[in-house]
């Protein structure tokens, strides 16, 4: 199937000329509509009204302008949180990239039980992200877990993992690598398959190694795949909650706290509403400012139109 | 034949850390105390402790729980297919592509800043303490899924039969049910599977919303963790049960779910 021709939902062709047509599929769209107006257009413009005001559960609310949103440069907590989130989100891009597309390379060869194995490869990205944190935190436990013990047989000292605040944002990025490289192999495997094998052939006839024709022939023909790989994993990387919230809640002291750990803690430990909608909206602003420079360093490299809807 | 051996060794080097942490799991699931507390760490036990699993499932709260889940999920995707499939089907025939940037933007959005609002809102609407929260939040993982699915497969299907039909008298509503629909089945049956998916995995709405009758199995499995003693054989077999579901259809399901995956990428929450 090709894979991301279709993350826009303008299929150019898709749409012949039907002039008679009344405007009569409305009423296709008019339940989806009423719901997504309810549970996401109102939340969004609720939470927008709630960033203008003290809100606080059990205290009367008071209207006070940009007040919320001037007290976040000034707040150290969410400065310090800004940064875990660069550093989380950086390694848990770049390393699912080169695992993801090490891994498409891999898939994208002919061998028996190949679909089979795609699927377990995919599993630890569809497991309960709850569940899979249990388990990664038992296997992080300095004395009993058994990373420390596969340490030992190649001979590296033990280390504290989640339990120290030099090493924690690493050992969580680990997770997430684990957890999503397979969605990267996914995206760039639907690039693979569209690459004739022309260029190969040629390729071979002049001599060219394994890595001369992937570092010249793969890499840059899978280049728009690597960068919709990596904006979906950019997005989904600072957003990233659960893991982080039940492997170590922001800890060891703050030290893996970013800013949806934080966000989290303000509304729903400290009820402090307003200023936890006033971080959701910086938030949220935010990540999309970080996908349109995505967006726009794509534009500038890109060799096919995707088109529109993005 | 080299190649083939390298071919080999590469897929032996990235299926194994999937494949090894699911053992893992299993392992830790399948032992008592004192071998999950041995070190070096025992890979198979002497002793099975299936003990673990019977514990887990015996306790009461368990099954609240997991009919909880049932029915959190069940519901979020039974309104998200009623509602998402025709909008899919309307979006793509009406070609109003535009409209799919709002499914984009809550593609975007952190799920986190959807709970505060509505968190206000059940809680003045009284409904805090049911399952009715977590029912509507989860739409808003499970809503965008669908449509989003459902528009790149109804762009596909042709609309010939759909004109002709239209021709010989059909409403727009009998083309859609017995024409369109029948045609777009995969696409239905891939936009169901991730929707149950991530509406089942979702934590994040369940620790705000969810009370102590009211978790569901992710929240649950999250508060059964006391670091202060040592249980990790019962906390394994829970993690393990809660998420074996999930692993099951990915593996039986593999084709739709990477269909899905790649066709737009969703990730809920």
């Amino acid at each position: 199937m090709s894979a991301v021709t279709q993350t826009t939902p303008a299929a150019a062709e898709a749409a012949p000329e039907r002039e008679w047509r009344p405007p009569s599929y409305w009423p296709f769209v008019v339940p989806a509509l009423v719901v997504v107006l309810a549970v996401i257009v109102f939340p969004w413009l609720f939470t927008i009204w709630m960033s203008l005001n003290q809100w606080k559960v059990g205290s009367p609310t008071t209207f006070v302008g940009l007040a919320n949103y001037v007290r976040l440069p000034n707040d150290p907590r969410f400065v310090e949180a800004v940064g875990h989130t660069i550093l989380y989100t950086v390694l848990s891009v770049l390393l699912p990239l080169i695992f993801g597309t090490f891994a498409a390379v891999v898939f994208h060869a002919k061998f028996p039980g190949r679909g089979f194995l795609r699927g377990v490869f995919i599993m630890p990205m569809m497991a309960t992200p709850v569940a899979v944190a249990l388990v990664w935190t038992m296997m992080f436990h300095p004395q009993l877990g058994v990373l420390n013990y596969l340490l030992s047989l190649v001979g590296l000292p033990p280390q504290l993992w989640v339990f120290h605040p030099g090493t924690v944002i690493p050992s969580l990025v680990l997770v997430e690598t684990w957890q999503w490289t397979p969605l990267v192999m996914l995206i760039v495997l639907g690039g693979l398959a569209a690459i004739p094998t022309e260029p190969y052939e040629s390729a071979q006839i002049d001599g060219a190694g394994v890595w001369q024709m992937f570092r010249y022939i793969t890499l840059p023909l899978i280049t728009p795949f690597l960068f919709i790989a990596g904006m979906i994993r950019m997005i989904d990387a600072v957003k990233s909650f659960d893991i982080i919230f039940a492997i170590t809640q922001g800890g060891p002291g703050s030290a893996s706290e970013t800013i949806n750990l934080y966000l989290y803690s303000v509304a729903f430990i400290y009820y402090d509403l307003g200023y936890g909608s006033a971080i959701a909206v910086i938030f949220f602003l935010l990540i999309v400012a970080l996908a349109a420079i995505m967006l726009h360093l794509r534009k500038r490299t890109m060799w096919t139109e995707i088109g529109g809807g993005a | 034949m080299l190649g083939k051996i390298g071919l080999w060794f590469a897929v032996f080097i990235i299926v194994s850390p999937a494949i090894l942490f699911f053992l893992w799991m299993a392992s830790l699931s399948l032992k008592y105390e004192v071998d999950n507390a041995a070190y070096p760490p025992v890979f198979f036990p002497e002793r099975i402790a299936w003990k673990n699993y019977a514990d887990v499932l015996a306790s009461n709260r368990f099954l609240t729980y997991f009919i909880n889940s049932l029915l959190v999920t069940g519901t979020a995707t039974f309104l998200a297919m009623m509602v998402g499939v025709p909008a899919g089907y309307g979006i793509a025939r009406m070609a109003a592509h535009k409209s799919a940037i709002v499914i984009l933007i809550a593609r975007i959005t952190p799920g986190l800043s959807y709970l505060i609002p509505l968190f206000l809102l059940f809680q003045w609407l009284g409904l805090l303490g049911t399952l009715w929260p977590q029912i509507i939040i989860h739409l808003v993982v499970t809503v965008p899924i669908v449509i989003w699915i459902m528009i790149g497969y109804f762009e596909t299907t042709p609309m010939e039969l759909e004109e002709s039909a239209l021709i010989d008298g059909a409403s727009r509503w009998q083309v859609f049910r017995y024409v369109a629909l029948p045609i777009a089945r995969p696409g239905v049956a891939v936009a169901f599977i991730l929707a149950v998916i991530f509406s089942w995995n979702n934590f994040v709405f369940g620790i705000v919303l969810a009370g102590r009758e009211t978790r569901t199995l992710p929240v649950a499995v999250y508060n059964m963790i006391s670091f202060d003693q040592l249980s990790w054989g019962p906390l394994a077999a829970a993690a393990l049960i809660v998420t074996l579901p999930v692993l099951l259809l990915t593996v039986f399901a593999q084709r739709q779910i990477v269909a899905g995956l790649t066709a737009g990428a969703v990730k809920g929450g």
